[in-house]
């Protein structure tokens, strides 16, 4: 790193909440009362979309219930995308290798061993956590920008292997996932059931990834994210930290992958391949990163564009996505997220603020 | 001995190619700092313009113009691509630029010749097999080795040797310091990265007699690119051929004699490499980037 980029590099530290902590504390700052009654409107708020979403599958078809279950899902893997992203500074474009991996091992034991989805799920759970824990130390050791082009030659082996390997079924992927079950109940065939199961998980992914965001542990990802050489020099272990929160994405990334698969009943390379990362970073920078509900909300409008604007458009699907990476990058600065925050700023303060934004990070 | 010795002649063919596309990639990322993941749909015009302007029957001028053709296209998406980068100073954000340009790209693409696999003839004179060592090697694989010896000698001259290539490493180092001197930096940079773009366009056409066109080789040949300059090094010349040869042998043993694993058997040399030496196998003397 040059001198100059280094004292950037400080300066951040300083000046910058670069994104939200979490739902409770926006980057745009304001009294404590006004703090507190922003967090109890949020709960409301929470409340309300849950309920919404509980409530889809009584009053829609079941193909748009099965659409709202697969952006869940999608949003599973974009929670794992934004812990490594938003949380701690890391670009990832390889998630999509252990959201393909769980989504493998929740149809391989659909398949072979049980239709029961709390077992796929805990399965997919832990083997998204050991691929990532075996894949995850080549990219761990590097920063910024390397590190997005490892995970992405990462995620590209995983995707190419799943393309090769007969085992597995190769490019035609894996069919003939029986329905799920729950408990030794019946079979979930009705997509409002499978839509409930998947939104309970992704309830649960959510709290449990704001758990993690709010704390300790959360509070030195972020550390290590605005000034690496300060935390070590407090004396905690940047490369410990960022390899735990890695395998630890990797597990969300498998629980999601196996939630999409269960939708699904099938699986395949196309799951899991580059489009899959691409997507679910950009979610991740849409929604605002760092925020936890913005890139969830990214989630649903990326998978809303993929699946319908460019079916409706004869299949031109990466020509519109192309676009929305270049219009979000140039138009959305900080996200729906820093959008929002920002419309709060205009309204309560007055006093003219830099733009809230992580400056470019140390790439050493 | 002799089917090793074909897949050996294949790798270095690879190398070859792969060594023209990385060049551009990694001193692209080692002087701006710029990942250019648009780098696979630069060298797809390439494949493209081959398919596009060499005809069945191998004409030699009609392949010479069209690694000229490649050449100008693929400088001037370089020079657009370096414009765009300059819009912001965020490395995610460059990397979604360049990213969503890829995308549009590769999907023009398609959308102009179809999602079929196209196949290019190589120039006519060269389009025959050789006897070497009792097996018969088409003649112009050797000549896409011939190629790469070519370019690694010409650019290690051009680098290592010239005013221009100290002022190119020097930018590499230290950007800031080469600005100080009076030295035009952004004119350095989007000439490099012109430079770059155009030799991954080049290598689209010289690829295309061995590995076609079609939708999907864009991600294969950047993933590809980026392993080898990660192996080599960020920002070396010679971190990018050595890598390329690397790669290139990995590849075409592991087609030979694993060819389930072979994708996976790249990412494990990379996992070796990165395990002995984290910044590469040869990174660039006055690098600054670990």
């Amino acid at each position: 790193m040059t001198a100059i980029r280094a004292t950037e590099a400080g300066g951040a530290g300083m000046d910058v909440p670069a994104g939200a902590p979490g739902p409770a504390a926006p980057p745009g700052g304001g009294a404590g009362d006004d703090e507190r009654g922003q967090g109890r409107r949020r709960a409301v708020l929470a409340v309300v979309v849950v309920a919404l979403l509980a409530a889809a599958p009584l009053v829609l078809n079941p193909y748009p219930v099965s659409a709202m279950t697969r952006m869940l899902a999608f949003a599973v893997l974009v929670l794992g995308v934004d812990l490594l992203t938003g949380i701690t500074g890391l670009p990832s474009l390889g998630q999509a290798a252990y959201f393909g991996v769980g989504a493998y091992t929740a149809v391989l034991v659909g398949v072979h061993l049980t239709a029961d989805a709390t077992a796929q799920v805990a399965a997919a759970l832990v083997m998204g956590l050991v691929a990532a824990a075996v894949t995850g130390w080549v990219a761990v050791r590097a920063r910024g920008i390397v590190f997005l082009m490892l995970t992405l030659a990462i995620g590209e082996s995983v995707h190419q292997v799943a393309d090769t390997w007969s085992a597995v079924g190769g490019s035609n992927g894996l069919a003939g996932m029986p329905p799920i079950s729950l408990f030794g109940g019946p079979s979930l065939i009705a997509a409002g059931f499978v839509h409930w199961w998947v939104l309970a998980v992704a309830v649960a992914v959510f709290a449990a990834v704001a758990l993690v965001v709010r704390s300790p542990y959360g509070r030195t990802l972020r550390g290590i994210r605005d000034n690496e050489a300060r935390m070590r020099a407090l004396g905690y272990r940047p490369a410990l930290a960022r390899y735990g929160v890695f395998c630890l994405a990797g597990a969300v990334a498998g629980v999601g992958g196996a939630l999409w698969a269960q939708q699904a009943r099938f699986v395949s390379p196309g799951d899991m391949g580059f489009e899959v990362a691409a997507l679910a970073l950009l979610s991740v920078v849409i929604g605002g990163p760092g925020s936890l509900w913005g890139p969830c909300l990214g989630a649903a409008l990326v998978l809303l564009v993929r699946d319908n604007l460019s079916a409706s458009i004869g299949g031109h699907g990466p020509l519109v996505l192309g676009a929305v990476f270049i219009a979000v990058v140039l138009l959305l600065p900080r996200g729906l997220a820093g959008v929002t925050a920002s419309l709060r700023r205009r309204r309560g303060d007055t006093t003219h603020r830099a733009p809230v934004r992580r400056r470019k990070e140390n790439s050493s | 001995m002799a089917t090793h010795l074909v897949s050996i002649l294949n790798g270095l063919a690879m190398g070859s190619l792969l060594f023209a596309i990385a060049l551009g990639l990694s001193l692209v990322f080692g002087m701006m700092d710029v990942l250019n993941l648009a780098h696979g749909a630069v060298y797809l015009v390439g494949a493209y313009v081959a398919v596009a302007l060499v005809s069945d029957t191998g004409g030699v001028a009609a392949f010479v113009l069209a690694v000229l053709a490649a050449a100008v296209a693929g400088a001037l998406l370089g020079g657009l691509l370096a414009a765009l980068t300059r819009v912001t100073a965020y490395h995610l954000d460059q990397a979604l630029l360049t990213l969503g340009v890829g995308l549009v790209v590769a999907e023009v693409l398609a959308l102009a010749f179809g999602t079929d696999v196209h196949s290019v003839t190589a120039p006519a004179p060269v389009d025959g097999g050789v006897t070497v060592l009792g097996e018969t090697y088409p003649v112009y694989r050797l000549l896409v080795i011939g190629f790469g010896v070519v370019l690694a000698v010409a650019v290690y001259v051009l680098v290592e040797r010239s005013p221009l290539g100290s002022v190119i490493r020097a930018t590499v180092a230290d950007r800031a310091m080469v600005a100080a001197l009076g030295v035009n930096t952004g004119r350095v940079l989007v000439g490099v990265f012109a430079a770059g773009a155009g030799l991954a366009a080049v290598g689209g056409v010289l690829a295309a007699p061995i590995l076609g066109a079609q939708p999907g080789l864009d991600e294969k040949v950047l993933l590809l690119a980026l392993v080898v300059v990660v192996i080599g090094g960020l920002g070396s010349v010679r971190g990018a051929l050595l890598g390329a040869v690397l790669i290139g042998q990995v590849q075409a043993l592991g087609t030979a004699l694993l060819p389930e694993y072979a994708s996976f058997l790249v990412f494990a040399a990379m996992a070796v490499v990165l395990l002995l030496r984290p910044t590469g196998l040869l990174p660039a003397r006055t690098a600054v980037h670990g």
